[in-house]
This record gives C-alpha cells, sequence and structure tokens, in this order.
C-alpha cells in the first residue's frame, strides 16, 4: 500500500517533524541533566517518536491521553509547547506544572494532556473516567491510556480494561512495548509473548502493531479511535518498540548487551520514516535537514526560555494543595 | 420515609445522606456516583432509591474493582463531572491508595492548580458487631495523613446530610467516612436544602471543667459520659469535630483555654491516630493554659478481634472517656 492512500503529504510531514521535536527536545535533556542542570531524574522517549508522534495524529486536540513517567514525548505530540515543558524539567516558575511536577508529572490539561504519570499504569482508570465523562457530557472525545510493557502486569491495566470494555468506552489502550520494564526484559516477567493477546480477556481487539512504523501506528490508532468515537468500545493496541536509552538518564543498562542496543539503534525510526518519505516523493534531503535545524531552534528557544525563567518563590509553595481551604 | 413537622423532618443517617444525594443530583447533573451494589441500594442503603430517579447513566455500578473506581472517579472529575465513589467498607479503599493517594490528592498540587478534583469517597468505618479484622477499622489517619485530601467524620443524620452536601459541591476531593453502628440512627434534619460547611466544629456541650474532643460514633459515647461526668459533679465541654480536614482549631482552641484539660477521643488507634494531632495542636498553641497533660482514648493497638469480650477490650467507649475525664481532672 502506498503510504499516500493512508495519510496525507503535510500529515505524513507533521509526523515527521514531530518525531524530530521529540528527538531533538529528549537528546538536549539527555546532555542537560548529565551536565546537573536538571534537578530529579528523567526518563527519556528516544527511539519510541513514531508512537507518539502517530497516535496522537490520529487525535483531536480536545481529545484526552493520559500519559507515563516516560511523557515528553506525548506532551510534545498532544500539542504543548517545548518552553514551558522545558522550564518544568527546570522546576521553574513558567513550567507547565509552575515547577510543582517535574518531569514525571508534565501536563496541560488545555490540549487534552491529563498529565504523565510516575506510577506504572497509573493513567489508564483515569482514561477510562474521562471516557466515561465524554460520553456523559456528550461531547463525543476520546481518550488514549499510554503505559509499557511494564504496565500490562498492573492490576490497574486488567481492572480499566474491563470497566472499559464492559461500558463500551471510549478508550485506546497503547502498550509502549519498550522490551524492558525498568530493568527486566518483559520476556522474563510476563506470561504471554504477544502482549495484545490479553485484549481477549476482555472481549475487544487486540492488535500488534509495528511501533517504529509512524503509518503503521496512526492507521491503527485511526481505526481504534474511529471505534471508541462510535461507541463500539476499546481497543488494546500492542506497539512494539525499543527504548534506545536506559530506563533512566544515567542508568547503567547493566541488564542488556550493547550490541543488542547498537543492533536495534540502527533500526532508527525517524531515520527509517525519513528514506519512507524520499522515496515516496513527499521529502527532499534539503527539507528534511530544515525540519532538524527549525527543531534544533526550537528547542534551544525552549532551553533560553527555561534557564531565563525565574524559580517559584518560596512562599508559594503552598498553593493550590486545595482549590479552596474551606 | 422522612416525618416532616414543618422545621425538622426525622430520618437515619443513611437516609439522611440519601437525601443530600438526591438534592445534589437534582440540582447539578454532573453529579454522578460510582460504587459496588448502589443498583440495590449499596450496602447499608446509603444509595437507595437513587437509580430509579437518576437512572443507570448518573448511578453506575462498579466492579468489585477498587482501584478503577477511583480511578474513574479522578478521570471524570478533572474532565467536567462531580463523581462520588462508594467503597462500602474503609478497608477496602486500601485497593484504592494508589489512585487516593498518588492521584486524587496531588493532581492538582502537582500539575500547579490547573485542575480540581472535585471527587467525594464515601465510605463506613468503625465497629459493628464482630465485623473482624478487616471489617471493623476507623482508618481516617491514613486520610488526614495526606495534603490535599478533606475528611469528615459525621455523627449524626443533620450532620450526615449537611457534611454530604457541602463534600460534594466542594471543589476538592473528600472522604467521606460514615461510621456503620450510626448508619441506622434517627434523628432530625432541619427542612430544606441543609448544608454544613466544611471545617465548623459544633460545640454539642458547654462545660467549665473540662474539653472533651470528638467525632463520629464517639460523640455518642462522649455524650453519655459527660452526663455520668455531670452526676459525679464535673462539668465536660462536649466539641464534635465533624471535619478532620480542614479542622475547626479555633473552635477547640477557645474552649480549651477556658476549661485547661482536655481529653481527645475517638474509635481508631490511639498510637499514631488523628487524636495526636489533635493534642500536639493544643499543647503547641495553648501550652501555658493547660492544667493538666491531655489524655488521648483511642482503639488498643491489635486489629479489632472478633470475639465479642475481646472487640470490647480493645475498642474503646463510655466507660474509657469518663475515666480519661477523671485521669485529667486528677481523680484517679
Amino acid at each position: 500500500m502506498s503510504l499516500t492512500e493512508t495519510m496525507s503529504p503535510g500529515l505524513a510531514l507533521g509526523i515527521h517533524q514531530a518525531m524530530v521535536r521529540i528527538r531533538l527536545f529528549e537528546s538536549r535533556v539527555e546532555e542537560l541533566f548529565k551536565a546537573g542542570e536538571l534537578p530529579g531524574f528523567v526518563h527519556t522517549y528516544i527511539g519510541q517518536e513514531a508512537i507518539a508522534a502517530g497516535v496522537c495524529a490520529a487525535l483531536n486536540r480536545d481529545d484526552y491521553i493520559t500519559s507515563t513517567h516516560r511523557g515528553h514525548g506525548h506532551a510534545i505530540a498532544k500539542g504543548m509547547e517545548l518552553g514551558p515543558i522545558m522550564a518544568e524539567l527546570y522546576g521553574k516558575a513558567t513550567g507547565a506544572c509552575r515547577g510543582r511536577g517535574g518531569s514525571m508529572h508534565v501536563a496541560d490539561f488545555s490540549v487534552g494532556m491529563l498529565g504523565a504519570n510516575g506510577i506504572v499504569a497509573g493513567g489508564l482508570g483515569i482514561a477510562a473516567g474521562a471516557a466515561l465523562s465524554a460520553r456523559y457530557r456528550g461531547t463525543g472525545q476520546v481518550a488514549v491510556g499510554f503505559f509499557g510493557d511494564g504496565g500490562i502486569n498492573k492490576g490497574t491495566f486488567h481492572e480499566a480494561l474491563n470497566f472499559a470494555a464492559t461500558h463500551r468506552l471510549g478508550v485506546v489502550f497503547v502498550c509502549e512495548n519498550n522490551q524492558y520494564a525498568q530493568f527486566t526484559s518483559r520476556l522474563r516477567t510476563t506470561s504471554v509473548e504477544d502482549l495484545s493477546v490479553r485484549a481477549a480477556a476482555y472481549g475487544i481487539p487486540g492488535v500488534t502493531v509495528d511501533g517504529n512504523d509512524p503509518a503503521a501506528t496512526y492507521r491503527q490508532t485511526l481505526e481504534a479511535v474511529a471505534r471508541a468515537r462510535e461507541g463500539v468500545g476499546p481497543t488494546l493496541l500492542n506497539m512494539e518498540t525499543y527504548r534506545f536509552g536506559g530506563h533512566y538518564v544515567g542508568d547503567a543498562e547493566v541488564y542488556r548487551a550493547s550490541a543488542e542496543v547498537q543492533a536495534r539503534r540502527e533500526e532508527d525510526p525517524i531515520l527509517r520514516w525519513e528514506r519512507t518519505l524520499t522515496d515516496e516523493g513527499l521529502m527532499t534531503a534539503g527539507a528534511g535537514d530544515a525540519v532538524w535545524a527549525e527543531a534544533g531552534e526550537e528547542v534551544s528557544a525552549a532551553v533560553s526560555f527555561a534557564e531565563e525563567s525565574p524559580y517559584p518563590e518560596g512562599g508559594t509553595a503552598l498553593e493550590n494543595v486545595f482549590t479552596r481551604v474551606r | 420515609m422522612a416525618q416532616r413537622d414543618g422545621t425538622t423532618r426525622r430520618m437515619s443517617f443513611g437516609q439522611a445522606t440519601v437525601d443530600a444525594m438526591r438534592s445534589a443530583m437534582r440540582e447539578d447533573d454532573r453529579v454522578v456516583v460510582l460504587g459496588e451494589d448502589i443498583s440495590w441500594g449499596g450496602n447499608f442503603g446509603q444509595f437507595r432509591g437513587l437509580l430509579d430517579e437518576f437512572g443507570p447513566d448518573r448511578v453506575i455500578d462498579m466492579p468489585i474493582s477498587e482501584a478503577i473506581i477511583m480511578a474513574v472517579g479522578v478521570g471524570a472529575a478533572v474532565t467536567g463531572l462531580r463523581p462520588v465513589a462508594s467503597m462500602s467498607f474503609v478497608e477496602f479503599t486500601l485497593g484504592a491508595m494508589d489512585e487516593i493517594v498518588n492521584q486524587a490528592a496531588k493532581f492538582r498540587y502537582m500539575f500547579g492548580g490547573q485542575v480540581s478534583v472535585p471527587l467525594v469517597l464515601r465510605a463506613s468505618d468503625g465497629v459493628l458487631r464482630s465485623s473482624a479484622g478487616q471489617h471493623s477499622s476507623s482508618l481516617e489517619g491514613l486520610f488526614t495523613h495526606l495534603p490535599g485530601l478533606k475528611v469528615v467524620a459525621p455523627s449524626n443524620p443533620a450532620d450526615a446530610r449537611g457534611l454530604l452536601r457541602a463534600a460534594i459541591a466542594d471543589d476538592d476531593p473528600v472522604v467521606y467516612l460514615e461510621n456503620k453502628r450510626i448508619t441506622a440512627k434517627r434523628g432530625p434534619v432541619p427542612a430544606g436544602d441543609h448544608v454544613v460547611p466544611l471545617g465548623s466544629a459544633a460545640v454539642r456541650r458547654t462545660g467549665a471543667d473540662l474539653t472533651i474532643v470528638t467525632y463520629s460514633v464517639m460523640t455518642l459515647h462522649a455524650e453519655k459520659a459527660c452526663a455520668r461526668l455531670a452526676e459525679m459533679g464535673i462539668d465536660a465541654e462536649l466539641i464534635e469535630l465533624r471535619s478532620l480536614v480542614p479542622l475547626d482549631l479555633d473552635t477547640v482552641l477557645s474552649s480549651v483555654v477556658r476549661t485547661g484539660r482536655v481529653v481527645v477521643a475517638h474509635e481508631a488507634w490511639e498510637f499514631g491516630g488523628f487524636g495526636a494531632e489533635v493534642v500536639a495542636a493544643i499543647t503547641g498553641q495553648a501550652f501555658d493554659r493547660l492544667r493538666a497533660a491531655p489524655v488521648r482514648v483511642g482503639a488498643a493497638q491489635a486489629p479489632i478481634p472478633f470475639s465479642p469480650p475481646l472487640e470490647r477490650a480493645v475498642v474503646p467507649g463510655e466507660d474509657e472517656i469518663v475515666a480519661a475525664a477523671r485521669e485529667v481532672m486528677g481523680l484517679c
């Protein structure tokens, strides 16, 4: 099937641009963290860009996503500006969450990004709740719950699928199967090799997708979103990918061979997508370079914005614990 | 169900909560209910009749999957609804602790104030006729410890209605604890749409000799204890907190500075319990007005046992409050 049968040239290029923005943002985050510029710790999305970019391309601006501890890519793909995300990672007052949340709690409810979530599979039930709410309010919005191959073994995964399936809620459960749950290969901890078969237990479709091919992640999400919007019910998408970096930046990665990582890095999803776009005649080499250059400038601007922004005043630390005290 | 005499209606605690739910749901169609067995009225009748009036889109039977009850509540609350989630027994909330602690309580703060979580969690707690270790606990101390959660624990039908109405109207997550032993107790409820603001304690009895601070079922024991103390010539002031977070410390302190003697009583375990917080606040802010060391009354440090004599041995009541009052009066 030719690519243009699946998506318009503009969309294909838009997905490329989103992937490049995520890659350069995350590469810079890695550098900044290693240089000691960022407090806390960070989990980067490098290698998984085809999922966030493809999935979010199939969503409307007011659709919802719930994210994971590895959430910067989702935030960018869903339409958050880079400056407030970067400022949040710095703990600055201009951050998306005013410096209260940091890397693992980046959120922007105005674009339907209901939060990165530091609890594995913590967002799945929340996505189901958002879908229930959307149906009750009659808005037609759908919700995507991102999680990983670690999350698929949490009770909340099973509780969320059962509930969403029972009520035919408009949720798409997107498993970003990057092969490692923290440090441990999923093959050592999970009863099934093809994670999509778990959908059968809840009577919903489960599809394994090449998570490094944006055409596939987009197309499968589009189908699942159509089911979700029409009230047919949820879908489980098992998107196979690979985490180029460690669990977090600074992870010594004693649990996997560098040759394995190197081999997977050679199948870089962005380079692969660029080859596709070039082969299809949708992008010239020069145009590709311009995308990288533009995204690089945007990331630099985000870093400058973050660096120049003030830290929150200590006196504001107790704001927003409650909406109102009494 | 309710009898009317013009200014008050007489109903049970459970009926009063249904009355509050009905008012809230009639007023605001964003209010929905999520819980186990609620089509059948709930374990203690706390939801009786709601399905008939509001239908299955608003009164939603949930699987026995506490995490999803709470997670769906959070997801719905941050996207425009005002859910009331029900867990029957407070011990069942432990299966949803991540959703309560890490999601509901923290969302507003962690996301920089961009969202509120208007969600009420109703749970029945306390000892009732040998319900044994996993169905007898009072866990308010777990919830009061968490910034971002409000916690209320009424003891009579009027407050049950008024506080539930306020909890549903509140924009923050509120844990609403209803003691099992008082669910069926009847009492007057003011006519009309009775509301009790969160964070307001009630002075149940004025007295000059000591202040008894309590809440939930222990209020009933304390009322009887006050009558017995009066017969002994001890004039106790009784303050029912009603709301633990926010805590109406002003009402407590204004009593303590007059009496100089304090007993704090709850059915929850004494060790590490909410009473310790109340005593610490009093000691910190009115130390020089105290005439005796404050005394706490709470359950002994053991899981609640099954056998009736053992249950009585662990769980405090009227006798323990009387003894504590005599102790702060220097009479024993």
